[in-house]
This record gives structure tokens, sequence and C-alpha cells, in this order.
């Protein structure tokens, strides 16, 4: 039996203790007014003015005002002139609608009276002025083309040098607005740090336990060695999700801003947040189906881990019926976490975007997440097994463990382009709006992670002799894990936080704690179950497992001659 | 040591061949070849051969196969002509690099594959109407035959084969 090390639970209480701290620091040092909010834009303001580039100019593109958008027309002068303008007179409707999920602001009036004007101006563009009537409608089905439209080109619009010129020459009341929108950003970002990070481990134990039930069902014969440490990675699901339940009754609660869609008055008619997009997915998008739905989800995933954990353990005594039933029960998990693996990433990821859709997203969501618990399944062993707690496990499981690290970072680079490259090959604006706000906001992160998810861990793990070596999937194992927190950093952060983002205090410190439960539930389970799980008809199997194309360092020595 | 003069053990069992390999390589006597009608695993590990460097140039030929790509689709698509196809920004190779991926995707494939099975074609030595090399025709069913080179060191070797239950044992000339 293993014994959890003092200094381990030890590591593990300090990591949830800082973390802990970190959180309630970036919470309290969150501006709770908007005062504090504009003397924080100011400063901001001040210390970029002149060769500054993104982080200032993204808050606006959510935030369209139309009299902005009409001076921003003038002021641009392209080829695409004509094209451009009849983009921005759509976009201060759009603006009303995207705007009004987070924050309370009166442009009603002007945006309708600056449409109107803008359409009769141009007239040539007959049938966006249709869409727009539509729009002004409530009419979600045509609204939804228009709108995205305008989002892509608030983009475009927005990136254009000159807007700096138009935009110091503003009316206050166009600051105000503005600065409330950042505002309400500045205060999302503790709660998106924390829920990147709870995602995150959510996710990759909810996988370790999905490829569990996958070698299960497969009747692998070469992972038996690995049962126990996978199980003892599943245990943390319980911890977090008592954490993903408060966050849940949180967000009901009404105690953060992530999800725009849950913003008061969103499917009200003749509300100022009335967003008749948002509404036309009312049936989905509702904070009571969303929260029933989530909470379901992580019903069934902690039902089932707790059942077969506890049958796995029984299964010590060899009954073959019981091997049978974890079988069948891990037959029935696989396909409900399918099911709800995908809905969850609607529910809690892609909602945080709810003008965009994807149909890919659920698999992209599974590859991210299921690379990722590769990676920590292939590290926890790599850790128990240097402290000789892991007998059977020779240099062909890790070797198997580093082939499947390998072959899912290029699943998940595959779906990412394959996502990618769809929109961004038809370029349709409801849909390119997503990438178009990564491409200015998060730039670094959204293109440096393809190194770090694909480049590195495809040149380190290509070579057969390396995929035994621990330092090197340690390293290539630490590329994968931060590649994909950025992944899903991504996912996450430019609708929750725009431009204002960063990795600091907040950020750092939820990962910290998370990264403590997990290391506190993992090895508390571990020593709680017998490391080897004897009763399995396929250990032996499992035991023998080798891999006879590669050399077994340091072990079985008469292997080679 | 060139000797025209080989000895033919046959084996109808991959088990007791892999014994007789050991036991023979252990008498530190030279085994010419093995022909087996299938892939005995192992046999190369028992036979100290050298591991294959096949997959290293196929990972070189990938990336000739994606430089290759590169540079098709950088000259024809952004140098040669380029032109405005669907509003495809042509202007630099990167700024349209999502639609060439495929095309990258391709090529690298197809050259890893496909000169790495020439490679190996010439390596083997394998070609259409090649004359087969085949001592015994067993050998493609269901017999095992190990081939050693003699020097002075006939009876010995014979005895040696014996002790290993090899089915026959003959003395070839070899030119």
């Amino acid at each position: 039996m293993y014994q959890f090390s003092g200094k381990l639970k030890m590591l593990a209480i300090i990591l949830m203790a800082v973390g802990l701290l970190g959180t309630i620091l970036s919470f309290v040092n969150t501006p709770s007014s908007l005062e504090e909010a504009k003397a924080i834009l100011a400063e901001q303001e001040a210390s970029h003015h002149g060769g500054h580039g993104s982080s200032h100019h993204g808050d606006d593109s959510h935030h369209a005002n139309p009299v902005n958008k009409a001076e921003d027309k003038h002021v641009t002068n392209h080829k695409e002139e004509t094209k451009d303008s009849y983009k921005s007179e759509t976009h201060s409707e759009e603006s009303h609608s995207e705007d009004s999920l987070k924050v309370s602001e009166n442009h009603d009036v002007v945006t309708k009276n600056n449409l109107t004007v803008k359409n009769e101006e141009h007239s040539d563009s007959n049938y966006n002025a249709i869409s727009n009537e539509h729009n002004s409608e409530g009419h979600a089905e045509d609204t939804r083309l228009t709108d995205s439209l305008n989002g892509y080109v608030a983009d475009k619009v927005h990136a254009n040098p000159s807007h700096d010129v138009a935009h110091s020459a503003h009316d206050t009341d166009h600051g105000d607005h503005h600065a409330e929108h950042v505002f309400h950003q500045m205060q999302n970002r503790p709660w998106s740090a924390v829920y990147v990070s709870l995602l995150f481990f959510l996710g990759i134990t909810l996988l370790v336990m999905a490829f569990y039930a996958a070698q299960r069902i497969a009747h692998a014969g070469w992972s038996v060695a690995l049962f126990r440490v996978m199980e003892a990675i599943t245990a943390n699901i319980h911890y977090v999700s008592v954490f993903m339940l408060i966050f849940i009754i949180l967000t009901v609660m009404h105690k953060n801003h992530l999800f725009p869609w849950m913003a008061e008055g969103t499917f009200t008619l003749g509300h100022e947040n009335y967003d008749p997009i948002v509404d036309g997915k009312k049936w989905w998008m509702n904070v009571p189906g969303w929260a029933i739905r989530s909470v379901i989800y992580l019903a069934i995933w902690n039902g089932f881990r707790y059942i077969i954990r506890k049958k796995s353990i029984k299964q010590d005594n060899g009954d073959l019926k019981l091997h049978k039933n974890i079988y069948n029960l891990s037959v029935g998990f696989v396909v409900l976490f399918m099911i709800t693996e995908s809905m969850m990433s609607w529910d809690w990821i892609m909602g945080i975007d709810p003008h965009w859709f994807s149909t890919l997203f659920g698999w992209y969501v599974l590859a991210t997440f299921l690379v990722s618990a590769l990676t920590v399944i292939c590290l926890v062993t790599l850790y128990l097994r240097s402290k000789g707690y892991l007998p059977m496990v020779n240099d062909s499981h890790i070797h198997d463990l580093a082939k499947f690290m390998f072959g899912f970072s290029v699943f998940w680079t595959y779906l990412w382009f394959a996502q990618f490259m769809l929109i961004w090959y038809a370029d349709m604006p409801e849909e390119t709006v997503y990438y178009a706000l990564r491409f200015k906001e998060y730039i670094v992160p959204f293109i440096g992670m393809l190194a770090f998810n694909f480049i590195f861990p495809i040149l380190l793990l290509i070579n057969s002799d390396f995929k035994t070596i621990p330092w090197i999937l340690v390293i290539g194992g630490l590329f994968i894990l931060v590649g994909h927190y950025v992944d899903l950093f991504v996912m996450i952060m430019p609708g929750t936080v725009g431009g204002q983002w960063g990795f600091g205090i907040g950020e750092m410190s939820a990962f910290l704690f998370f990264l403590g439960l997990f290391i506190y539930a993992t090895f508390t389970a571990f020593s709680k179950a017998n490391p080897v799980a004897k009763g399995n008809p396929f250990l032996h199997e499992s035991e023998t497992h080798h891999y006879y194309i590669i050399e077994h360092r340091g072990e079985d020595n008469n292997a080679h001659h | 040591m060139s000797t025209n003069k080989v000895i033919h053990a046959l084996y109808n069992d991959d088990d007791i061949l892999m014994d007789a390999v050991k036991k023979v390589r252990g008498e530190h006597h030279h085994i010419e070849e093995v022909y087996t009608p299938f892939p005995v695993h192992g046999l190369d590990k028992a036979l100290g051969l050298a591991p294959t460097r096949l997959a290293i140039t196929a990972f070189l030929y990938g990336i000739t196969g994606t430089s290759i790509a590169i540079w098709l689709t950088w000259y024809t698509m952004i140098a040669d002509w380029p032109q405005d196809i669907g509003g495809k920004p042509s202007f630099t190779w990167y700024e349209n690099m999502p639609a060439f991926v495929p095309i990258l995707f391709e090529l690298t494939v197809f050259f890893a594959a496909h000169l790495m099975v020439i490679t190996f074609y010439m390596r083997s030595r394998i070609w259409p109407f090649k004359e087969a090399e085949n001592p015994d025709p067993r050998t493609t069913d269901d017999h095992f035959l190990m081939e050693i080179s003699v020097s002075d060191n006939e009876e010995d070797l014979k005895t040696l084969l014996e002790s290993t239950g090899a089915l026959e044992i003959k003395v070839v000339d070899k030119h």
C-alpha cells in the first residue's frame, strides 16, 4: 500500500492555501465601483498613450458606440469605403444588442436614429436595409447574420489607427460608457481566473475517467497496471465538482457576469438589454435549464465514478461477474459521457459567446482535455514509479502512454485547425468574429499555444527512444499541460474579460489552488487501495506487457541478450 | 573469412529457432542468414542486427515534402501570379497559409511514405523480375532455415545444430 508522504501532503496544502489567499486577494483588488475602474483606466491610458496597440482598442470593439462608428467610418479611407460604411451602419444596430449584454446603457434612440440616417445615405445596400428592419423588429433569424457581420466589421474598423483620433475627440458620454464596459470586464477577471482553472482540472479528471472506462471497454491488456493510478486521479472529480457546484449556484444568483446572456432583460422585449439573437436560443439558453443540466452532468460523472471505483476495489477478490459488471457500467458511462461532454462544452464554454456557434466545439474541447488527461496519467505514473510504488509498470507502459500523448496532441491540432480553417476560409462574419477577437487581443497565447500543443510534442515525442525517457516526458508533458491551459484560457477569457486579460496573481493562484487540490485528491485516493488491481483477469498480460521495439532501461536486464 | 561452404539447418518451430539462434551465437558462430515464412518477433534482437534507420529517412523525406509544398504554394500562389481569388489574401505566404495546410500535410505524407518505401525496396534489393534468393521453398510455408558459414569446423557445427533440434542439416556449396 502506498503511503501519502507527509511532504507531498504539505505541498498540496500549501498550494491550496497560497492559491486561496491569492484568489481572495485578486477579488479584493478588483475595482468595486465605476470610479475605481475609471481611475485604473486613466492610468492605463496614460501609460499606453502613443505607440500602444491592442488592449485598449479591444475594449471598444464590444462596445461600439454609434457615434463613434460613424466617425470612424468617415476617417477610414480605404478601397472598401462603401462596403465598410454599410457595415458600420449595421454595426450600430449590433452594438446595441451585443453591448447591452454587458453594459446597461441607453443608446437606443441614438442607435435607431443613426441607423435610419445611414440607411438612407447608402441606398445601394438594399439588402442590408431590409435586414436591419427585420432586426429592429426582433426577428432572431435575420438578425443573426447582420449582427455578427457587424461584430466582424467592428474589428476591422477598430483596427484602423485613425480611430485614436476619433476616440480622443469623444464626448464624455462615450467615456462613461467605455469605462463601465471595462469595469465589468475587470470585475469578471478574478471569476474567469478561477473558472479557467476549475474547468481545466475538472476536464482533465473527467477525461481520465473516460479514458479509464474506454480501457475497460476495450479489454485493454496493457493498461491494467495503471488502473489504480487512473482511478486515483478520477477521485479529484468529486472535489472539483463541489467547486463547480458552488460556481453554478453563484452564477445562477448573478454573483458574476461570465455568461452575458444571463444578464437581466436579455429575453424581455423592449428592455434595454434585450437581445433578439439570444432570445431565439431561449429554448436552450435559459438559467434554470442551464443550472439543471449542469447539475445533471456533475451527478452522472460523479455517480459513475463512485460506483465504478467501489466495484473496482471489490474486484481485487477476482470476481469475474464483477468484472463484467464494471464493463457494462463503463459502456453506460462512455455513452452518457459523450453526450454530457459535448453539452457541457456548449453550456459552460460556448455559452460565454452566445452569438457564436461551432459544431466541432464539443470534440475540440474533448481533445484538449483528453491529451491533458493522458499527460497527467503519464506524469503521475512516472512519479509513483520513481518512488517504487508501481513495480509492474515498465518502460513499455510508459511508451504506450507517450504514444497516446503524441497521437492526441496531433488529434487536438487537427481539430483546432479544422475548426479554425473552415471558419477562416469561408469567412462568414457571424463565425469569424470569434477568431477576429482572438487574433486581435490574444494573438500571443492563441498562436503560441500551437507551439506548445503541437510543435514541441511532435518533435519531442516522435522518437521511439525518447518515449521512455522520464525527463523528456516530463518536459514534453509540461509543455502540453501549459499549452492546454492556455487553450482553455483563450476559450474563456475573450468573452468575459476581453482586453482586460492578463496572467497575474488571480490566474496563478487559482491554478495553484486546484493543483494542490488535485495532488491532495489523487494521492489520498491512491493510498486507499492496493496499487495493483490484482483481481483483474488481464493483470498478467499487463505485467508482461512488452513492446518489442524498445530497449527497457534499468529494468529487466535480461531482456536484451 | 570468405567461404563458399554453408550449413543449412531447418526447423519447424519459431520458438526452437529462437533458442537455436541464441545457442549458435553463444558459441560464436557467424549466422549468415535466417529464412522464415513470417516475422518472428525478437529474431532481429537475437541475431544482434542493428536497428533499422528507415524511420529516420522517412522523417527527412517528410521535411523535404513540407519544404517542396511550401515552395510550390509560395511560388504559384504568391510569387508568380498573386491573383485575388475569392478575396483570399495573396499578399504574403503566411497570410494565406491556412489554405495551404492541406497541401502541406498531404505532400509531407506523400513524400515520407513513398520515398521511404522506395528506400526500403532499394535497401532490401527488391524489384520486379528479381530472381528469388530462396534456398528452400519450404521456408515460405512452414519451415525455418538458418544459414551458417563454415570454415573448418564442419563437424562441430553439425553436432551443435543437432543439439538445437534441427530437423535437417545440409552442407551446401554456395557460389
